[in-house]
């Protein structure tokens, strides 16, 4: 069974999954739409998680969480499973395949055969839609996000990447689709809104004691890596600011990449509710965005140890701008939005 | 970011058909999904991420043509896994990875269990038995 499936690439997996499904039951969501109604931007410097060795900074929310957010908020019944036994898992991948069903599966990069070497990093979180299954050769055609096209993997291997273990954490086939779709979605103008919400409180309720999440974090992060090159050695701190620059720019959890999608989203809310204003602060996180990336520039010489880079205070101090810029941005977001809230009669 | 400056430096992603996508606005200031080949940065970081992999694998490459460790433990290690992840990846158990970093346990394994560890990593059976070369 072949499922007539449009496959988009897009900037992140389980955005990309998402918006390539409700596209396939009929509604057309941008990826920065589900994104932001997903309020998925966040920032996290968790030194007590490890990746490969290294500390985990994060520049979005946890994995898994946006399908079951966005879903619900759309008005779609959806169903998630688990899986102890492989065979099992397998089974009702072709059950609901061959039904006609699109069906996400949270997989490992580092089995993926499609992916290029340098991509083959233990990290278990990767998104992918599995729109086909071939019986009679027991080859699986998957619309892959970070794909520009539909690609084929055979059984043996949708098995492993399902069940890979260890890394982040180990897989257990996990696997999602869609149950019931809504006649017609709900007013996107007041969800949107209500998402704004959420997300500035996000990113800066935290109290002050807990200094991993939020804009927190990225003072935290700014505080210590003035610091690294005396405590860690030059080697060391060459290797924690490259991982970074990795878990900034790379796919799955891109930095400045979802500073855009947010301000691609402002745009998008700005139109939906009439209220320009949203435009200008589309502007303010683009330029939020900006400064992430030259900051990953300024980086790349410390670690190529290019003559006349940067020094570890004055990365730190670029980091501890951008900390201020967002703390204010999401502050000023949060005072517009509740006056818009307010005038809107949204509760 | 304006679409102008969306990076388009293929490196990494050259003969796949991953690519990244960015979100750049317009010269109306209209934000828009532009698919780009890669960033020299991002390639950059990821290339210093693996030579420093690299260099600890030469470390035990050495120790390997020594004898004093099997080529199981630098193909672990060039493949980015520990033993924890060969143990549960392989159906392995933990105690006999660990056997198996040692030489002469390794000498003695068979066909089947060589053929398990292969295919865990990655690599040919041959390979896995072959000695790394050193610098």
């Amino acid at each position: 069974m072949e499922i007539e499936f449009n496959h988009k690439i897009a900037a992140h997996c389980e955005n990309g999954v998402i918006a390539n499904m409700l596209r396939f039951y009929g509604f057309d969501v941008s990826e920065p739409m589900i994104f932001g109604l997903s309020y998925g931007l966040f920032f996290s410097h968790m030194p007590f998680v490890k990746l490969a060795g290294q500390a985990v900074t994060s520049f979005r929310t946890f994995p898994g969480v946006l399908f079951s957010r966005v879903t619900k908020l759309l008005g779609f019944k959806t169903e998630t499973e688990r899986f102890l036994n492989e065979e099992k898992a397998m089974a009702k991948v072709n059950k609901l395949v061959d039904a006609g069903v699109p069906v996400g599966c949270v997989v490992g990069m580092y089995y993926l055969p499609y992916m290029p070497l340098e991509y083959r990093f233990p990290f278990n979180g990767h998104n992918i839609c599995v729109v086909g299954h071939d019986t009679e050769s027991n080859v699986y055609t998957v619309s892959d996000p970070n794909c520009t096209e539909k690609v084929k993997i055979t059984a043996k291997d949708l098995q492993k990447v399902r069940f890979t273990k260890g890394g982040t954490y180990p897989l257990f086939g996990q696997m999602y689709w869609v149950k019931e779709a809504p006649k017609e979605l709900p007013d996107m103008a007041e969800l949107a809104v209500k998402a704004i919400k959420k997300n500035c409180w996000y990113m800066t309720s935290q109290p002050s004691w807990l200094p991993f999440f939020g804009v927190n974090g990225i003072d935290y992060l700014g505080r210590k890596m003035a610091l690294w090159e005396d405590k860690l050695g030059k080697r060391k701190a060459a290797l924690g600011l490259a991982q970074i620059i990795r878990m900034l720019e790379e796919i799955g959890t891109g930095g400045a990449g979802f500073r855009f999608m947010y301000g691609a989203f402002l745009q998008e809310v700005a139109k939906l509710t009439g209220e320009d204003e949203y435009k200008t602060y589309s502007k303010r996180i683009t330029e939020i965005g900006d400064k992430w990336r030259s900051f990953a520039a300024e980086a790349a010489g410390v670690f190529k140890r290019k003559q006349g880079s940067k020094s570890y205070p004055e990365l730190a101090s670029l980091i501890s701008e951008i900390g201020q810029m967002e703390r204010k941005f999401f502050t000023d977001l949060a005072a517009f939005n509740k006056n818009v809230m307010n005038r809107k009669n949204y509760k | 970011m304006n679409i102008d400056d969306v990076p388009q430096d293929l490196s990494v992603f050259r003969g796949s058909v991953v690519r990244d996508v960015a979100y750049a606005v317009d010269a109306d200031g209209n934000y828009q999904a532009v698919v780009s080949d890669g960033w020299n940065v991002k390639a950059d970081a990821l290339r210093t991420v693996l030579n420093d992999i690299d260099e600890d694998c030469m470390e035990i490459a050495r120790q390997v043509v020594k004898h004093e460790v099997s080529p199981l433990a630098y193909y672990m290690a060039k493949g980015l896994m520990d033993v924890d992840m060969l143990a549960d990846n392989s159906g392995i158990s933990k105690r006999n990875v660990k056997k198996h970093l040692e030489w002469d346990a390794f000498q003695n394994l068979d066909d089947k269990t060589i053929q398990i560890y292969a295919e865990t990593l990655r690599i040919t059976p041959e390979m896995l038995k072959t000695l790394p070369e050193i610098d």
